[in-house]
């Protein structure tokens, strides 16, 4: 549940198919910059409407959802 | 009592320094830069002090305005990189005008503008001032570690200033917020040389920035302080002929703009040439638009601006 919305979160942001996105992509292969990371972390916020800040230890997709489930519970 | 701009005017300094000599200074790229923040090159100060540029941004204001230094009777700069302690900017801009007034600094770093504006409006409501010299001036490049790849391609050099009139017509009305703390932007002083004191920082006096936590501060600004200024006034997107919003980084205004609910097109946008002036950038702006001829009298305004205290602030004026 938490993956498809992040998933989906990311393809918007970036404007790709969301099948393109699985748990393991790294965000180096997506062309993902750290602002881009802080721009879904934000919509993250506002989709979960949660607190969350982006780190740069998120490598993955995996990395960013393992973060939220947390934050969700 | 409300007041009606009467004249702009701005300067930056002639030495372009565009991305591809920032290259040649830091391990950096114009694509980097471009992508990145939006900025394809800056003006770097060769000989010009912050109290230069805004002598020379004032007497364009003035002229613009037709009128003279001695018809200014109050004078509010913004800037976080003056010459000197002392005297404030604002009582050698008016040496430099041949003015005779009231004359103070505020310091609200990106913010500046907005701030002045907001003090000078106070002057301008109890009826304490009728025009109103304000003017932003920032050489930020004596304030940036010129090795730190990640702050100084970011900023540039540069002055505008405005000349307010009271009016009994027109509009006005602003939010204006501080959220006190030094851990997202800190430029500290130097500690001095005293031979007393112990506590000497290990802090570079300079520009420090956490671009993340600056990129959310500045979009979560923009979006309440809009929301907040529209629910306060009753306007709507419809009623903004144009936002001119502070030029920090083209991503936070791309990113913003859609949850104010305001069509880019409306926003004003030449980061790409000046770089981020710090509070010099809004009105760097503003006087473009003026003298391309874009305002028409009775354009509602809106002024967006963030930054280091941190501060914020957004205002709405008519033309």
């Amino acid at each position: 549940m938490v993956f498809e919305k992040v998933a989906e979160l990311i393809a918007e942001k970036i404007d790709c198919d969301v099948a393109e996105i699985k748990e393991d992509t790294k965000f180096e292969d997506l062309s993902v910059d750290s602002l881009d990371i802080t721009e879904i972390a934000m919509s993250i916020e506002d989709e979960f409407e949660i607190e969350f800040e982006a780190s740069p230890d998120m490598k993955t997709v995996a990395d960013l959802v393992a973060a939220v489930e947390k934050k969700v519970g | 009592m409300n007041f009606k701009i009467i004249g702009t005017g701005s300067y930056v300094p002639d030495n372009v320094v565009t991305n591809d000599d920032m290259a040649k200074i830091v391990e950096t790229s114009d694509e980097w830069i471009s992508k990145r923040v939006g900025i394809r090159e800056r003006r770097v100060s060769v000989n010009d002090t912050t109290l230069d540029m805004g002598e020379k941004a004032a007497k364009a204001a003035l002229e613009n305005a037709g009128i003279e230094g001695s018809d200014i009777d109050l004078i509010v700069a913004a800037t976080i990189s003056a010459d000197a302690a002392c005297p404030s900017l604002a009582c050698m801009i008016e040496n430099r005008i041949g003015a005779d007034c009231m004359a103070f600094d505020v310091s609200a770093a990106c913010s500046g503008f907005i701030f002045a504006v907001e003090t000078a409006m106070g002057y301008i409501e109890r009826g304490r001032a009728k025009k109103v010299l304000v003017v932003c001036s920032e050489r930020m490049s004596k304030l940036l570690d010129w090795s730190d790849r990640s702050t100084c391609v970011i900023f540039g050099d540069g002055a505008a200033a405005c000349v307010l009139e009271a009016r009994e017509d027109g509009f006005y009305d602003s939010v204006i917020h501080a959220k006190g703390g030094n851990d997202v932007i800190n430029i500290p002083f130097s500690d001095g040389c005293s031979p007393f004191y112990k506590a000497q920082s290990e802090e570079k006096p300079y520009l420090f920035m956490n671009g993340q936590a600056t990129f959310k501060f500045a979009v979560n600004s923009i979006t309440h302080d809009v929301a907040e200024l529209f629910e306060k006034t009753g306007l709507t997107k419809d009623d903004i002929a144009y936002v001119v919003p502070h030029q920090a980084n083209k991503r936070i205004i791309d990113f913003a703009s859609p949850k104010t609910g305001i069509d880019l097109d409306k926003w004003y946008v030449n980061i790409e040439r000046f770089g981020n002036v710090s509070g010099a950038s809004v009105p760097i702006a503003l006087d473009e638009m003026n003298r391309k001829g874009m305002l028409k009298d009775g354009d509602k305004i809106l002024l967006t601006a963030f930054g280091g205290g941190l501060t914020s602030g957004a205002l709405i004026f008519e033309w």
